[in-house]
């Protein structure tokens, strides 16, 4: 083989490069890092318990869009028997709960691309302050 | 086993007595239901209707209070050109508001005395029959209900609505809304929209937006279906008039010019 030089250096040049979202990303460290959203300071129990928000949080919206708009419900009676507006703004982006949508549905939504729809609409609370 | 007429006839004949059977038992169950509606006798508890009173809204020289609760309270874009505005209430010159009064001397009597117009929220709504997808539809309480998550966008609407009340959103709304009211949504380009009788704010007992701002109290809102409501006494003294009774819509908005 008169080319072995050119063909093992091509080989372990392409390795390199075809590799490189692995060790790139091993070294930069963000691999281990999940979405890691804030949490909220006060409340410490949602609407609904948290397994059940984190595989279904989207179903509760919609139950609660339908309800507001659709039949004119306007209270929530929680697994705890507590009571609740369903409101997106007003219950879960309230002052003591949600509050800054960046820190936590964003980051989930993000780490995961899923686009959500919500806000082409309702308003979050910071936009209406500034 | 071979088909002959005899059979046949016995066939059909059992077929037809349990089809008439099956209709008599569920008419005879709907009616112990007291299925009322069905039978065509609405029992209503609250129908909301307005009453507009002219004079007293013409009191005050260029007043747009009632105009700008309403847009501030639902996040009403602000469009200067007439072919992309979104209006959900406005002042119409006497004679488009009601064609079929005008005369020579209306335009005499009332020039730049405009009439406060939104949507009627018919009885007999045009808008509800045509949605394809049912964004638009008549509650319960009256009151013609829009819902943007389902609303396409096809303006079918729009073009049935005799009274020009609703309004399409051409573009993206955000950028011409002056303040942002965090407690009503704003909708997206692409989407219908119009007066609700703030239905949010029925929810929570408080009258709507444009009532509570009329300085003069020109607008009335109330129950239709209360006999005692100052709604009902307002219709029963006074003489009202609808926009465009002779299209069959039947409007829940009265004026008394």
């Amino acid at each position: 083989m008169r080319d072995r030089g050119v063909i093992y250096s091509g080989l372990v040049i392409f390795l390199g490069l075809i590799t490189f979202p692995v060790w790139h990303d091993l070294a930069a460290g963000t691999t281990s890092r999940g979405p890691e959203p804030v949490l909220p300071a006060q409340e410490k129990q949602c609407v609904a318990p948290l397994s059940y928000m984190r595989t279904s949080h989207m179903e509760l919206l919609m139950d609660w869009r339908d309800g507001v708009v659709r039949r004119d419900l306007h209270s929530f009676k929680a697994f705890n028997g507590k009571t609740y507006t369903m409101s997106l703004t007003g219950t879960c982006l309230s002052a003591g709960c949600h509050a800054n949508k960046a820190d936590f549905c964003d980051r989930c939504h993000n780490y995961a691309a899923v686009a959500v729809y919500c806000w082409d609409c309702h308003v979050e609370p910071k936009l209406a302050r500034k | 086993m071979r088909m002959t007429r005899k059979r046949f006839l016995e066939v059909s004949g059992l077929s037809l007595v349990a089809v008439a059977t099956k209709r008599v038992v569920g008419a005879l169950l709907g009616a112990r239901s007291g299925q009322a509606r069905a039978l065509g006798a609405p029992t209503l508890t609250t129908r909301w209707a307005m009453v507009v009173d002219s004079a007293k809204c013409l009191k005050k020289e260029g007043c747009t209070d009632c105009i700008s609760a309403c847009h501030k309270a639902h996040n009403v874009p602000v469009i200067n050109e007439a072919r992309h505005e979104v209006k959900w209430i406005w002042k119409e010159p006497f004679e488009n508001a009601f064609p079929s009064q005008e005369s020579a001397y209306t335009k005499v009597a009332f020039p730049g005395n405009p009439v406060m117009v939104f949507c009627n929220h018919c009885d007999n709504p045009p808008c509800v029959r045509v949605c394809p997808t049912q964004a638009t539809w008549k509650r319960e309480d009256g009151i013609v209900m829009m819902d943007w998550h389902r609303c396409i966008g096809c303006r079918y609407c729009v073009a049935a609505c005799p009274y020009g009340s609703r309004s399409f959103n051409w573009f993206d709304p955000r950028p011409y809304i002056p303040a942002l009211n965090p407690d009503f949504p704003t909708r997206t380009k692409g989407v219908v929209e119009k007066c609700n009788f703030c239905a949010e704010r029925l929810a929570l007992g408080q009258p709507p937006a444009c009532v509570a701002a009329c300085p003069e109290k020109a607008l009335v809102f109330g129950n239709l279906a209360d006999p005692k409501s100052e709604l009902r006494q307002l219709l029963q003294s006074r003489y009202t008039i609808r926009r465009l009774p002779e299209l069959g819509t039947k409007p829940d908005v009265f004026y008394i010019v």
